[in-house]
């Protein structure tokens, strides 16, 4: 055997999983042939008494390797849609029932789990008769599968709530988190906690006393906690159940209504019937490009470019000791904390020492919340903030690595700071810029060292948004590139990097969907409408909504700036007035003073402005329309406004990888998450049908759903995003 | 075709459908048992001649299980080559069931049959027999199932009805019902429930309350508020109606169907068979239809059905003399009256469910009798009773006096 080792002692078999060449364990089909095998002789040898099953490494088992779904799903197309749904559900069910074939061997099994057991790796441990966790406090114990599009499909949705019931485990498989220990061990998903130098032994005195060798489903007289669907108790956790995961995923999210499934119609029959339920459930989401698009944006693109996948290569590792940051405000002061979390030295500077020393306080405050919420300490906080020096002057920016400027987006101020930090940073210092919206090779005019200038975008609230866009300027060099995306993985932060344009890419692509929103309001379609559809559409707010959050003031400013920039190219949209009379006149400036699109009544939710659809009319002369638009209809534009803007992005090579086109979507302005970002939608809607409802919209809207010549090209080629531009074969190329 | 002629109608009175109800002692077999007892003795019927009895019955469950009808007709003592079927169409079961009655007789298959239903609610509570409609997840997320508060929430909040709309009308349903006791106008179908010794155990609808006024109703907070918040049924709502800004409840106890127990049957046949057993009919059914209808919102099955089965009859709705819709939730009958521009002197003129309640099974057999009372008492001719059902339907029928 490669991936486990045998100990046999005093009649107890420990078989210990230890992939080699890997730091985790996981389950491919490698390690669990050899688990089969292994079961059937030690059930087979009469000297064996029972078996522990444990793993070599600090964790259990991380789960199953993704990559392997993803190929297989891919292996199989072509094949007829018949064939390769047989193909995988026998492949899907083998697990299953070697599962099966352990909790009902005879022997008693017991797992001793040293760490983290997740997804398949608790769902083996979950097929054993006993379970004993190590006392670790890293130790993640759960079954995250919806949290990638997918459910569990070892069994999981079935032991599960079988130990539990149905209304301890859903909640567990829905929403993926996971458990430490000591929850573990209180809602029963582990026997035992005991410290991990002992688990195999606590594991061996279990078999040695002699138990039963069957697990409670498989008793007679057995009884689901809770009751199952049908009983009094368990009808109205399916009801509400259904409910409420319309309420939250808007049907969006085939994964959580599968596992809902699962619960419901496994808990009416047996298990070896239960265990082809789960199996039929789990290949119908193989078979659902949702849950390959989630699989491909949100785990494995996202850790390829969180390993920096976009690191230019040939330039060496870096390593920031020493940041300095410019300005104190909001953004500065959360990178100031993302940074010093991460054992960076910061020198945060302020035009004086009091402000300065606010934007440390943030961090300080931050820090009590979670130390109330016991997810910090007192040690951890005073270690955090000593790492952060506040100043007003230039000269302690000396001997810095970085220097990122956060301040105000005036490109006389931002010239004026780079001067003065470039006086006393190293000529090797990397000089970045936090602009949203500035273009970073006019900024980097103001640089002596343009080549050392590069652009690190990052979002609001800083310590919450797990994504930074670096952006690459005409001049800056490969050595700027890669410290700026060695620095946001430091950080633990997913880079992407783009070239520079007015935006970027995710301001960019975001603009248009609030953009949309408001043209849909200036045609006459309801407000509420177009709220609803937005929300449908699997974005994270409303467009209206989203105005109001993000302040009309500040949307009325950069409007007229991008239109003084832009001169005879701006074009003069009904949506303008609305906003005019809003901002200059009504002083309706959306959540920030209680009034926009939306009224904020004190102690109540905030409702829509009633006087909305009038002032719509007195500024476009557009009555609210006689016939609303179908929602589907305005579902489609909201999200193909966008995907047709980041297709732009990507033809004008602002983004340049369709892992950044993806990743940064969801992750920078929360592009619908299950579609897998917006060229995994073109993608899966098929890019020809895709050009071709672009242009029915075009022709409807106007130009600005236009689709441009590479993408029509790749309809006439019946070509793909990830298909020409998968990035291992651009890699190789 | 032959055509069917309704020839009697009874009904139990209505009793609370809690423990404290005075039918809440009595078997929902007794109750269908007196049904077909009344039935049999006011016409002195051989019941030989009957060929079926088709019973409507939302909870076949426990002691409504095993085919109710069958069970009704075995121990009233009716000759054992009666049939019985028990049929299930939610809310419209029992107006269901005399459809089903009247088209055996005009398909020929039988001569006479009896159409109703029976439901003791307070023996065996609404939802007792499960199903997928509300807890398959996969099922009840594809049809945004909500339950049926939530739909009347809706269409007031969706057709703009307000509290003081819903509340207003259940005001004059429960005068009206007072009214029509008061006057004896439903003397001549209710048929009292007694016990094994003869003595009468409820003669009267008990859940009425009279001298409700909109005042009085004030205080009732909405009933399916929580429910719609906190258990996301408001969200479903708005994710199938995305036009509702926000979703409005003014439903509660007071401005929706009473629950409770009770029982009806309608006696029906062809031509022939009145002659031969010498029984005079009262009313002819024009036309009998039902439809499907959006489930989510549910409850708007009646005005699809109504222009249905007014097609069917070659009427128009002027042809139509009284109107008759279950109370259901208020909303439901506002609604409707929006929809066909019906005046409330025109419908429900002797108030319905939500002062005397609506025991699922039974109430579309005991909306038909309380019509046709109603024609006979006015002189008039044409009536047309509907029912909105679960899961998004709607049943109707049309008689005529001959």
């Amino acid at each position: 055997m490669d991936n486990w080792k045998l100990d046999t002692i005093d009649g107890v078999a420990v078989l210990s999983w230890d992939m080699p060449g890997r730091s985790m364990n996981v389950l491919n089909e490698g390690s669990m042939s050899e688990f089969a095998e292994a079961i059937e002789t030690l059930v087979a040898d009469d000297a064996v008494e029972g078996i522990v099953i444990t793993s070599g490494k600090t964790d259990f088992a991380a789960g199953a390797d993704l990559t392997m779904l993803g190929g297989s799903s891919a292996n199989a197309e072509g094949a007829l849609p018949k064939d390769r749904a047989k193909a995988l559900f026998e492949q899907s069910h083998q697990l299953n029932q070697l599962l099966r074939r352990l909790e009902t061997c005879g022997k008693p099994v017991a797992a001793a789990i040293p760490g983290t057991a997740l997804g398949g790796g608790l769902e083996v441990a979950l097929a054993c008769h006993y379970r004993v966790l190590a006392d670790n406090p890293k130790a993640q114990v759960g079954l995250p599968e919806s949290k990638v599009g997918l459910m569990p499909g070892a069994g999981g949705t079935q032991r599960l709530p079988r130990m539990l019931g149905a209304m301890q485990s859903l909640p567990l498989m829905l929403q993926g988190k996971s458990l430490r220990k000591d929850a573990a061990l209180a809602m029963g998903v582990v026997n035992e906690v005991a410290p991990a130098s002992e688990i195999v032994a606590k594991a061996t005195a279990w078999i040695k006393s002699k138990p039963e060798a069957v697990q409670p489903w498989d008793k007679k007289g057995y009884r689901i906690p809770g009751g199952g669907p049908y009983s009094k108790s368990g009808a109205p956790i399916f009801m509400m159940g259904t409910a409420m995961l319309r309420k939250e995923s808007y049907g969006n999210y085939p994964a959580q209504e599968a596992i809902l499934q699962a619960v419901y119609e496994g808990l009416q029959v047996p298990m070896e019937a239960a265990l082809r339920i789960e199996s039929r459930l789990f290949t119908s989401l193989l078979l659902d490009p949702t849950s390959r698009n989630m699989i491909r944006s949100l785990f494995l693109s996202m850790q390829e470019l969180g390993k920096g996948a976009r690191r230019p290569q040939g330039v060496a590792p870096t390593n920031c000791q020493k940041l300095g940051i410019l300005g104190a405000g909001m953004m500065g002061a959360g990178i100031a904390y993302v940074s010093a979390k991460a054992g960076i030295e910061c020198v945060l500077l302020d035009r004086d020492q009091a402000s300065a020393d606010k934007g440390k306080q943030y961090s300080a405050d931050l820090l009590d919340k979670l130390i109330l919420k016991k997810r910090s300490t007192t040690a951890k906080r005073a270690q955090l903030l000593d790492l952060i020096h506040t100043t007003s002057d230039y000269a302690d920016l000396a001997g810095c690595d970085l220097v990122i400027e956060a301040v105000f987006e005036d490109r006389g101020i931002k010239a004026d700071v780079t001067k003065k930090t470039e006086a006393v940073i190293n000529e090797d210092a990397i000089f970045a810029s936090n602009t949203s919206t500035l273009p970073i090779t006019g900024l980097a005019e103001a640089s002596i060292r343009p080549e050392k200038f590069v652009g690190i975008h990052f979002f609001s609230p800083v310590d919450r948004m797990g994504l930074v866009e670096i952006i690459v300027g005409e001049k800056t060099g490969d050595e700027a590139l890669a410290a700026a995306v060695d620095y946001v993985g430091k950080i633990r932060k997913t880079p992407i990097v783009v070239n520079d344009s007015r935006g970027f890419y995710t301001s960019r692509c975001f603009g248009t969907y609030v953009q949309e929103g408001l043209e849909m309001l200036a045609q006459g379609v309801s407000p509420a409408l177009i709220e609803n559809a937005g929300r449908q559409t699997g974005m994270p707010r409303a467009p209206l909504e989203m105005n109001d959050d993000v302040a009309l003031d500040l949307s009325y400013k950069v409007g007229m700036q991008t239109k003084k920039d832009l001169g005879d190219a701006w074009i003069e949209t009904p949506v303008t007035g609305i906003i005019e009379k809003m901002v200059v006149e009504l002083e309706r400036f959306g959540r920030k003073n209680g009034k926009g699109f939306y009224d904020y009544p004190e102690g109540a939710p905030k409702h829509l402005w009633k006087d909305l659809t009038d002032l719509v009319k007195e500024q476009t002369g557009n009555e609210q329309l006689a016939e609303q638009p179908d929602v589907e209809h305005l579902k489609q534009r909201l999200l193909y406004r966008q995907a047709i803007e980041a297709s732009r992005c990507f033809e004008e090579k602002v983004v340049t990888d369709v892992r950044d086109a993806d990743v940064g979507a969801i992750l920078g302005w929360g592009f619908a998450p299950w579609s897998g970002g917006p060229l995994s939608l073109i993608d899966t809607v098929g890019v020809a049908r895709f050009v071709e409802d672009c242009d029915a919209l075009a022709a409807t809207y106007g130009p600005r759903f236009e689709p441009g010549g590479l993408l029509r090209e790749m309809a006439a080629n019946g070509e793909s995003y990830y298909g020409r531009f998968n990035p291992s074969q651009v890699a190789a190329a | 075709m032959t055509d069917a002629f309704i020839y009697d109608a009874v009904r139990t009175p209505r009793g609370r459908g809690k423990k404290d109800g005075s039918l809440h002692e009595v078997t929902a077999l007794e109750l269908g048992t007196q049904v077909l007892e009344n039935l049999r003795d006011r016409s002195e019927l051989d019941t030989a001649n009957i060929d079926d009895v088709i019973f409507g019955c939302v909870s076949p469950v426990g002691e409504q299980g095993t085919d109710i009808a069958r069970m009704s007709v075995l121990n009233a003592d009716y000759e054992e080559t009666v049939a019985g079927v028990q049929v299930n169409r939610f809310c419209a079961s029992g107006l269901e069931a005399v459809n089903m009655a009247s088209a055996k007789v005009m398909s020929g298959e039988a001569d006479m049959a009896i159409g109703g239903g029976v439901e003791s609610m307070s023996r065996v509570p609404m939802g007792s027999d499960g199903g997928p409609m509300a807890s398959d997840p996969e099922f009840a997320m594809k049809t945004y199932f909500v339950p049926q508060g939530i739909s009347a929430d809706l269409i007031a909040t969706k057709h703009g009805f307000s509290r003081n709309d819903v509340d207003a009308y259940a005001v004059e349903s429960q005068s009206r019902a007072d009214a029509a006791w008061k006057a004896g106008r439903f003397s001549r179908t209710i048929v009292p429930v007694t016990d094994r010794n003869g003595i009468e155990v409820l003669a009267h609808d008990e859940h009425m309350r009279p001298g409700t006024t909109v005042e009085s109703l004030e205080s009732l907070r909405p009933a399916f508020a929580d429910m719609g918040k906190q258990y996301g049924f408001d969200a479903v709502a708005m994710q199938r109606y995305p036009e509702v800004a926000a979703m409005e409840h003014v439903h509660h106890a007071g401005n929706s169907s009473g629950i409770v127990d009770g029982a009806a049957g309608v006696l029906v046949g062809n031509e022939a068979i009145g002659q031969k057993l010498g029984l005079k009919p009262r009313a002819r059914i024009r036309a009998m239809a039902s439809i499907g209808s959006e489930p989510c919102i549910m409850l708007t099955g009646p005005e699809k059905v109504t222009a249905k089965v007014l097609q069917r009859a070659g009427m128009t709705k002027d042809d139509i003399d009284i109107w008759e819709l279950n109370e259901a939730f208020a909303s439901v009958v506002l609604r409707y009256m929006q929809a066909l521009d019906l005046d409330h002197s025109q419908i429900n003129v002797n108030g319905g469910a939500i002062a005397m309640g609506h025991p699922l099974g039974a109430t579309g057999a005991m909306i038909l009798g309380t019509v046709l009372d109603e024609l006979e008492r006015t002189g008039k001719s044409t009536a047309l009773a509907t029912l909105c059902v679960g899961a998004g339907m709607g049943t109707a029928t049309v008689i005529e006096r001959v």
